[in-house]
């Protein structure tokens, strides 16, 4: 512990006299941990940020000023996320930041960023149930990601038997209530539905596999949709290969295994399994090949990959910058209001809008994994898809709406009672 | 042989929508009939039609360009299926003609698939992949294995029957029978005669169930237990009803039988991954007292150096890891060795500043991989011969990558026993474990001991490191998983016995298994910690505590 702290002290340190020297510059926020276990995921996304920075100071800055990023490491340290934000902002007196990944960690960061009123641009996929004055998310909320996965697996494949299987802790276990209560109000029974959760970074897969193949063996089809975090997946896609299960047999849909994760693991034993996303470094259009030429000549790797979140800082990032050319300032206040309806092209050929309810439109993509580590677009949805801040298959969460244009300016405001909770996160 | 149009009407929903499968049967038919008409063909499907469909971006029009080939007889087709099914068939963006390619310098060298004509090189843009979904995929299989039914090789037919059994029925009972009569290997008969009861199950003789269901008693095939339950929810008869509750009972207690056995082999692979864990650990923790909170990182490091080692001969992945298992010893050995030289032999004595000191060894370890290989997990192939499973019948089968690990599990362990009770390097280990003054006395350079034993269990947890790499990622976070797991080992057996820590791994494996599946892993994990805390308490000396004056120093 101590020499993590030392070390980031250090790298504060250094940050900081680096910061001082340009007066006339604005400065923006990287919060990503560099870094401890996470660090395996938050890196790439550091580097898009610093990428895409030195991107728009070549085509001139902003506003007439050179854009400063100015980054950090929480070093995967929860409460760390939060001092280093409060330090962002008022020691380094960035305008934004863009940062976290796990859920929990933007729950650390969430009160400093309303106390102070900054603006916090957020990358990944998560479980919805938030909409903050101050965050944005540009990652998918469920009805995104798991609940287009579900009606595919349902209508195109013909699934009738369910496993739900997560990690421990509140993104797997929101979004399988969700998926839960969605399946039920489908007409899937109980005993159509296995749920299984298995503790972070769980690596002895056997039985749980072992109990999947007989679940599935019933003569119905079924899919295991997982929310299985991070490190957990290698051994378990691993063991179903060795189990002998095939994607035709059982396919399982991952809501978090994207290109970066496939780039660790020999994938020939995974072909066909599916993932829901909203961007795939394969999908063909220019603006991608772009982005990929771009990430490869500033990474100076051609083999490194592009994904997922990346796509979402570098939409983030557009709005972000359209914004406060629409507002004329990079004053927060003005560029939370100035945001709202900004519309910015994404890598899959469309364009993201963003919300009054802080969520952005995106397209919902199914891809099957290929040897190369790649994902083969198999299905999408026609047009765009509004992130849903609040859920509409939670009892609690159903009459909930967020809306941040005045005069409603709530992020709760339940429709049943006609109130706002008063409480924004 | 069964046409795939045969399949489809008789049964229509197993792999396709059943409206989506008509609509397929109706454009075949179609299809046939305008090309019989215009190409006077004799065969049932078109092959230039299916090539010619294969770059159709529509996977409905692959589907169509599968069963085309698939019927066409002609000689190529069962290699163009396997290839497409493999995900190795390109077209060519220009003029569509369907090709294969390999590396070339700049770009791909690609040659038409059918004449094995060159074509060239090209770039990577200038082609496009086959691509194949799952459905796509289990059409193949399907396609191929109906190609393959009359194989030379009888583990093909075999396998080819497995896939079969779910869709059988009566009018399959022809080709089957006639297979039968022909069948010479004892195994594929075997399946044959489950095939034919199967497809009797659907016959309207009463008699011809009875026999089938007597044929197919204790039969341990799923799709085989999935009809005998519609068959005991909706047969008209009340005796065949009976017939097939009584099959399903000695199926359900044969498939619990297999059930337990499987937990217990779940149980000691992960005891033996946890036993090969542990070792190490139980040599620098458990024979000298070193409290090296490090030794998950060297677990990593041993995986890191078969990761290089899978660089270094690309072309030999199949026995890079036997190369490995010596090299992750001395890489790990050497910087265990260091580690004690470096820090630990100034801290003798002081657990509480070893500790602290060897945490702050793993953290920098962890961050010193992070920078060297970058903090992404790192992909180590499993060797092919590593890989599958050794199927025991069709629902009980072992994993060929455990059985190894547990193997090497023990063949560790008995080394490293035969090190510490057979060599001399084992007896001063020993002698310094027990009384330093007095081994130091009859003349053991006790610092040299000192340093090699760390040496040893280093070693060994590179070791570990290597199999470790087979079953997880090899990433800086490795050994941090690990850790926790050995010391709960070592204490767990007893500290300083080497069969404490067999007995303890191999123990805390089965019962974690054995309660996964009522209390699920997390829970199982818990209540596994909760016992050792327990156990502790009552026998702080662990399983097998020393004995004698070392144990009371």
């Amino acid at each position: 512990m101590k020499m993590k702290k030392l070390a980031s002290g250090i790298a504060l340190a250094m940050m900081a006299s680096a910061g001082m020297a340009a007066d006339d510059t604005i400065k923006v926020g990287v919060l990503h941990s560099l870094s401890g276990t996470m660090a395996i995921s938050e890196t790439t996304l550091k580097d898009t940020m610093q990428m895409l920075i030195e991107e728009q100071n070549k085509q001139g800055g902003l506003l007439g000023k050179k854009l400063e990023a100015v980054v950090v490491d929480p070093a995967s340290n929860w409460p760390l996320f939060a001092e280093k934000a409060r330090e962002l902002v008022e020691k380094d007196d960035v305008d934004a930041i863009f940062g976290c990944w796990t859920s929990v960690s933007r729950k650390s960061v969430l009160p400093v960023v309303e106390e102070l009123d900054t603006v916090l641009f957020y990358p990944v996929q998560y479980e919805g149930e938030e909409s903050s004055k101050n965050v944005f998310y540009t990652g998918a909320a469920p009805n995104q990601q798991a609940i287009p996965a579900v009606d595919y697996l349902m209508n195109e494949l013909g699934v009738e038997r369910w496993v739900l299987a997560g990690t421990d802790y509140v993104y797997p276990r929101t979004t399988n209530k969700i998926l839960e209560a969605y399946l039920k109000g489908k007409g899937v029974t109980d005993a159509d539905i296995m749920i299984n959760y298995t503790p972070f970074g769980h690596s002895d897969w056997q039985s749980i596999v072992a109990d999947v193949k007989k679940f599935g063996s019933t003569g119905k089809k079924t899919a295991v949709v997982s929310t299985i975090n991070g490190d957990a997946n290698v051994p378990f896609y691993k063991e179903l290969g060795n189990q002998g299960i095939s994607a035709e047999d059982i396919p399982v849909v991952a809501f978090s295994v994207g290109e970066e994760e496939l780039s660790g693991i020999d994938t020939k034993p995974l072909v066909g399994h599916l993932a829901a996303w909203n961007y795939f470094m394969s999908v063909d259009t220019e603006a991608n090949d772009e982005f990929i030429d771009a990430w490869h000549a500033y990474i100076g790797d051609k083999e490194r990959v592009t994904n997922d979140p990346m796509e979402a800082h570098y939409i983030g990032f557009k709005m972000w910058v359209e914004a406060v050319k629409k507002a004329g300032t990079t004053e927060p206040a003005a560029v939370q209001d100035a945001i709202i309806g900004v519309s910015v092209p994404n890598l899959t050929g469309g364009y993201a809008t963003m919300a009054p309810n802080h969520h952005i439109t995106k397209p919902v993509l199914i891809g099957e994994i290929q040897d190369d580590g790649q994902f083969e677009v198999v299905w999408e949805t026609s047009g765009t898809v509004l992130g849903d801040a609040w859920s509409d298959f939670l009892p609690g969460s159903m009459d909930l709406i967020a809306d941040w244009r005045p005069p409603l300016s709530c992020g709760n405001y339940n429709v049943k009672t006609g109130k706002c909770s008063g409480q924004n996160f | 042989m069964a046409s795939p149009h045969a399949h489809y009407r008789t049964n229509p929903g197993c792999r396709l929508p059943t409206g989506l499968a008509k609509a397929v049967q109706a454009l075949v038919l179609l299809a046939l009939v305008l090309l019989n008409a215009n190409l006077a063909r004799a065969a049932g499907g078109d092959f230039e039609a299916g090539l010619a469909l294969l770059s159709e971006k529509s996977f409905d029009k692959k589907a169509l360009a599968i069963e085309h080939l698939a019927e066409s007889g002609h000689d190529q087709a069962l290699t163009l299926l396997q290839t497409m099914s493999a995900g190795d068939l390109y077209y060519r963006k220009s003029d569509k003609r369907i090709v294969i390619r390999q590396d070339a310098d700049k770009g791909y060298a690609i040659t038409d698939v059918v004449t094995g004509q060159a074509l060239g090189t090209v770039d990577r843009r200038d082609i496009k992949k086959v691509s194949i979904n799952n459905q796509l995929r289990a059409q193949l299989t399907q396609a191929i294995a109906e190609l393959q039914l009359g194989a030379g090789d009888p583990d093909i037919r075999k396998t080819a029957l497995e896939a079969m059994l779910s869709e059988l029925d009566t009018d399959s009972l022809p080709l089957l029978e006639k297979r039968r009569g022909i069948e010479q290997d004892a195994e594929v008969s075997a399946v044959l005669d489950v095939a034919i009861a199967v497809a009797q199950l659907e016959s309207g003789e009463r008699t011809d169930r009875l026999q089938a269901l007597k044929a197919l008693d204790g039969s341990l095939y799923p799709p085989v237990r999935n009809r005998l339950v519609a068959v005991l929810e909706s047969d008209p008869d009340a005796g065949v009803r009976k017939a097939a509750a009584k099959a399903l009972a000695t199926i359900e207690s044969r498939a619990k039988l297999f059930g337990n056995l499987e937990t217990l082999f779940f149980g000691i692979s992960l005891g033996s991954v946890l036993i090969l864990a542990a070792i190490g650990l139980a040599i620098t923790f458990g024979v000298m007292g070193v409290i090296n909170m490090a030794h998950g990182e060297l677990i990593m490091i041993g995986a890191y150096t078969t990761y290089v080692i899978q660089l270094l001969m690309p072309n030999a992945i199949e026995y890079s890891l036997l190369v490995a298992i010596p090299a992750a010893f001395v890489v790990s050995g050497l910087v265990g060795i260091a580690i004690e030289r470096g820090v630990i032999r100034f801290l003798y004595g002081r657990p509480l500043e070893t500790l602290l000191a060897t945490f702050g060894l793993s953290l920098i370890l962890q961050q010193a991989v992070r920078s060297i290989f970058s903090p992404l997990n790192r992909s180590v192939e499993t060797p092919a011969w590593m890989s599958g499973t050794w199927e025991v019948n069709a629902i009980f089968s072992l994993t060929l990558n455990r059985l190894y690990i547990i193997g090497f599990c023990l063949i560790v362990f008995f080394l490293l026993h035969l090190i510490l009770k057979r060599t001399r390097l084992g007896l001063e280990v020993r002698a310094v474990s027990q009384n330093r003054q007095m081994a130091r006395a009859m003349g053991v350079r006790t610092q040299w001991v000192d340093a090699l034993t760390f040496g040893l269990g280093s070693g060994i947890a590179g070791v570990a490191g290597v199999a470790l790499s087979q079953l997880t990622n090899v990433g800086p976070n490795l050994g941090q998983a690990y850790i926790i797991d050995s010391f709960m080992v070592v204490v767990f057996g007893g500290v300083g016995n080497l069969w404490g820590t067999l007995v303890a791994g191999l123990s805390l494996g089965v019962a974690n298994k054995v309660m996964e599946p009522w209390a699920g892993a997390v829970l199982a994990k818990i209540l596994v910690l909760v016992f050792i805390i327990l156990f502790i308490q009552k026998r702080p000396r662990g399983l097998f505590p020393q004995k004698g004056r070392a144990a009371e120093g």
